[in-house]
C-alpha cells in the first residue's frame, strides 16, 4: 500500500466548503486544500444551479427574456432590468423618456442600498455577530415595501419595459422614500458605532485579505472590490448611462486594498446612493413614463450591441447579437461576481480560513449570478 | 449521625442536578428571549404562557430522535465526549457555596478541586470532536484545546492573587471575608490586603471565564459561520442535547465562581439587608445576562488573535499582578 501524500514536505487534507455551509450563502462549493488551519489551495466549484440563462436567452423573445434577468442576482435585481433594457433599447434606438430614467435611477440606487444593507448584515454575520443582520433587515424591510408598491415585486423585479417603466410612481412612494432616506442616515451612526468601530471587527478586516490593483485589473474584477483596492472606476461616472451625468455623487475608492476597505466602500455607496435617490426625487420631470412608438414586436436590426451598468456588485454588461429575428442570435451575460470569485483562490493563498471566509464575505457573492 | 449525612448529601446531589439541568434547560430559553431582546423581535412564545415551556419541547424533540451513530466514528469515544462534559460540570456544583449554608461540602480545596474539573471539560470537546471523524469536528476540537490551554494560564494566575490576598482557598471563608456591605468586595476592594490592581484581575478573570465556557466572542467550539457547528457538527438527538446542557452548566459554574470570587457571593451589598442565596443568584443571574448580551453584540475575534490576547496581554499583566500583589502583602 503506498500513500499518496500531493507534497512531501506538508500532510494537507482536502475540506469541502460547501455546497451546503453556513459561509457560503448558497450553494457554492469551495474545496480547500487545508495545511492545518491554512489554506494551500482554493479551488470554487460552481455549476450547482445553472440554469442555463444565456441559452434560454436565445429561444424566447426580446421581451420574454426580462424576468430572467431578475433572476440572475436577485438581490440588485432592478440593476439587472436596468442592463437588459438599456441595451435591448440601444439596439432599437429607442428613446425613454426624462421621467422614466429617473425613476429608473430612483429605484436601482434603492435596490443597492438594500443590497449592501443586506450585505453588511450577512457579512457581520459570517463574522459572528447575528445582531447587526437582523438590524439591517428591518431597514432593507422598508425599502422592499417602497418597491413593492410601485413594482408589485419584493425581490425579482420586472419592472422596466423596453421605452420605460411598467407603472409610474406615486406620492406615497416619493414621501415615503423620503422618510425611508432620513431614518436610514440616522441609523448609519449606530451601524457605524455598533459594527465598524468595534475593535473586533477592525482587527478581523485591517490588512486582512489583501488584493492588490493589479491582482484585481488581472481578474477583471469590478464594484467595490475593484474600488478597495484603489481603482476609481464605476460605470455610472466612466461610461455614463441613463441620466446618471444628471446627479452630483462621489465614487468611494479606499486604496488599501484590504477587507476593510472593501467593507467602507460599500458603507459608504449607501450614503451616495442616498444622495442620488434624493437628488432624483428633487429633480423629477414631469411627463410619460413610456416612449411612444415602441413596437409589440421587437425585431432589432441585425448587429452586435454592448450595454454595461454598474449594479450592486460591480459592472454588470450585457452582449446582444441580433439576427433581425424576433429572438436574440446570442446572449452573452458579464456578471461582476463570476469574475470576483475568480481572485478567490489567490487572494485567500496561506491565509487562515477565518480570515479566507471574511474575505469572501467581502466579495459579496451572490450564487445564482455566478452560476447563469 | 452518619445517616443525616449520608440524607443531607443525597438531598444535595438531587438538588445540584437538578439546578444544573433545569438551568440548562431555561438558560436556552433565557438566551433566545435574550437574543430576540437585543434584535427586537419577540423570541419564543408560542410553547405555554411566553414560551415558557418551549425548553420542555425542545427537550422532548431532543430526546426522541434516533441516536445516530454515523459510520467512521470511533463508538465509544463519540458516546462518551458529551458526559465527559457534563459530569465535571455538575461535579463542579459541589464546591459552590450558594449560601452560608446551602453548600454540598465544605471543602477546604474548593477552588482547586473546581479548577480541576473545569480542565476535565475540555477533554470532552476533544474527544467529541475526534471521535466523530469529521474534519469541522477535528479542526473545532484542535482550537478549543489551544483556546483552553492559552486561556487556563492567565485565570489561574489571577485565582492565585485571589488566594494570596484571601489567605483560603475554601470558597466559604473567600464569601465570608467579603461581608458588610459592596465596599468589602474583592472586586473594588480598597484595604491594605489587596493589591490595586484587583479589578484588572476581574477583568482578566471574566474574560477567561467567556473563553473557557466557549461563549461568544469567543466560541472557537463551536464557530458556526466557519465550522458548520464545531465539535457538535456529528451529534444527534440529545448526544448533542448532553453536550448542549453541559455548555450551559458552564456557563453557571463560570459566573458562580465570578460572583464568589470578586462579588460576595451570598453577602448582602448594603450592610443592613440580611445574606441570603436570593443575593447569590441575583448576582449569578447578572453575570450570565452579562454573558448573553456580549455574546450577541459582538462579532467573533479571529483564532490566533485571541491566543495572542491570551500570551501576550492577559498572562503578562495577571503575571505582574500576581507579583505585585505578592510584594504588597509582603510590605503591608
Amino acid at each position: 500500500m503506498t500513500l499518496e501524500v500531493v507534497d512531501k514536505s506538508l500532510e494537507t487534507f482536502v475540506l469541502n466548503l460547501g455546497p451546503q455551509h453556513p459561509a457560503t450563502h448558497g450553494v457554492l462549493r469551495v474545496k480547500l486544500t487545508m495545511d492545518g488551519e491554512y489554506i494551500v489551495h482554493a479551488e470554487p466549484v460552481l455549476g450547482y444551479i445553472h440554469r442555463m440563462h444565456e441559452k434560454m436567452g436565445e429561444n424566447r423573445t426580446w421581451a420574454q427574456y426580462m424576468p430572467n434577468t431578475a433572476r440572475m442576482d436577485y438581490l440588485a435585481a432592478l440593476s439587472y432590468n436596468h442592463g437588459y433594457a438599456a441595451a435591448v433599447e440601444r439596439a432599437m434606438g429607442i428613446e425613454v423618456p426624462e421621467r422614466a430614467e429617473y425613476i429608473r435611477c430612483i429605484t436601482v440606487e434603492l435596490n443597492r442600498i438594500a443590497s449592501h444593507l443586506l450585505w453588511f448584515g450577512a457579512f457581520v454575520l459570517d463574522l459572528g455577530g447575528f445582531t447587526p443582520l437582523l438590524y439591517a433587515f428591518d431597514d432593507r424591510e422598508q425599502i422592499l415595501d417602497l418597491l413593492e408598491a410601485i413594482t408589485g415585486a419584493r425581490l425579482t423585479f420586472c419592472y422596466f419595459r423596453f421605452g420605460g417603466l411598467y407603472n409610474d410612481i406615486d406620492d406615497d412612494f416619493i414621501t415615503g422614500t423620503r422618510a425611508f432616506i432620513k431614518r436610514l442616515r440616522s441609523r448609519m451612526p449606530m451601524y457605524h458605532d455598533l459594527v465598524t468601530n468595534n475593535i473586533i471587527l477592525i482587527k478581523r478586516l485591517k490588512e486582512i485579505g489583501p488584493i492588490s490593483q493589479e491582482m484585481a485589473r488581472r481578474y477583471g474584477a469590478t464594484g467595490p472590490v475593484l474600488r478597495g483596492s484603489g481603482v476609481n472606476f464605476d460605470v455610472r461616472k466612466h461610461e455614463p448611462y441613463s441620466v446618471y451625468p444628471e446627479f452630483d455623487f462621489d465614487i468611494p475608492v479606499y486604496s488599501e486594498g484590504d477587507s476593510m476597505a472593501r467593507y467602507m466602500v460599500r458603507m459608504d455607496e449607501i450614503e451616495q446612493s442616498m444622495r442620488i435617490v434624493e437628488q432624483g426625487l428633487d429633480k423629477l420631470p414631469e411627463g410619460p413614463i413610456m416612449a411612444e412608438k415602441v413596437p409589440k414586436i421587437l425585431k432589432p436590426p441585425k448587429g452586435d450591441y454592448y450595454c454595461a451598468v454598474e449594479a450592486a456588485r460591480g459592472s454588470f454588461g450585457i452582449r446582444l447579437v441580433s439576427d433581425g429575428t424576433n429572438t436574440p442570435y446570442r446572449l452573452k451575460l458579464r456578471s461582476p461576481t463570476f469574475s470576483n470569485l475568480s481572485l478567490f483562490s489567490e487572494a485567500c493563498h496561506g491565509m487562515i480560513m477565518a480570515d479566507a471566509l471574511a474575505l469572501m464575505g467581502t466579495l459579496d457573492l451572490v450564487i445564482p449570478e455566478i452560476d447563469r | 449521625m452518619l445517616t443525616t449525612e449520608l440524607i443531607r448529601l443525597l438531598a444535595f446531589l438531587v438538588g445540584i442536578i437538578a439546578f444544573a439541568a433545569g438551568n440548562a434547560a431555561y438558560l436556552v430559553y433565557a438566551e433566545r428571549k435574550g437574543a430576540a431582546f437585543f434584535q427586537r423581535r419577540t423570541g419564543p412564545k408560542e410553547v405555554g404562557p411566553q414560551g415558557l415551556l418551549q425548553p420542555l419541547a425542545d427537550g422532548i424533540k431532543l430526546m426522541t430522535k434516533q441516536l445516530l451513530v454515523p459510520e467512521g466514528v470511533d463508538p465509544i469515544l463519540f458516546k462518551i465526549a458529551p458526559i465527559m462534559l457534563m459530569v465535571p460540570a455538575v461535579m463542579s456544583f459541589v464546591a459552590i457555596p450558594f449560601s452560608e449554608q446551602l453548600t454540598a461540602r465544605h471543602i477546604d480545596l474548593g477552588l482547586l478541586m473546581i479548577f480541576a474539573f473545569a480542565s476535565v471539560n475540555v477533554l470532552g470537546l476533544l474527544i467529541g470532536g475526534w471521535g466523530s471523524a469529521n474534519k469541522y469536528a477535528i479542526i473545532a476540537s484542535a482550537r478549543v484545546v489551544s483556546q483552553n490551554v492559552a486561556y487556563e494560564i492567565p485565570m489561574l494566575l489571577t485565582a492565585i492573587t485571589l488566594v494570596m490576598a484571601t489567605n483560603t482557598m475554601n470558597l466559604n471563608e473567600i464569601v465570608a471575608q467579603q461581608g458588610g456591605g459592596f465596599w468589602n468586595w474583592n472586586l473594588i476592594r480598597l484595604t491594605w490586603a489587596a493589591s490595586p490592581l484587583t479589578p484588572v484581575a476581574f477583568l482578566i478573570f471574566f474574560t477567561c471565564m467567556l473563553c473557557e465556557t466557549n461563549r461568544a466572542p469567543f466560541d472557537m467550539a463551536e464557530a458556526e459561520s466557519e465550522l458548520v457547528a464545531g465539535t457538535f457538527t456529528e451529534y444527534p438527538g440529545m448526544g448533542f442535547g448532553v453536550f448542549f446542557m453541559g455548555e450551559y452548566a458552564n456557563i453557571v459554574i463560570g459566573a458562580s465562581l465570578v460572583t464568589v470570587l470578586f462579588l460576595g457571593g451570598w453577602q448582602s451589598p448594603l450592610p443592613f439587608l440580611p445574606n441570603s442565596v436570593v443575593w447569590f443568584l441575583m448576582k449569578m443571574y447578572a453575570i450570565i445576562f452579562t454573558v448573553i448580551w456580549i455574546r450577541w453584540t459582538y462579532p467573533r475575534i479571529q483564532f490566533y488573535k485571541l491566543l495572542n490576547l491570551s500570551w501576550k496581554i492577559l498572562i503578562p499583566i495577571s503575571l505582574f499582578n500576581l507579583i505585585l500583589t505578592a510584594g504588597w502583602l509582603k510590605v503591608f
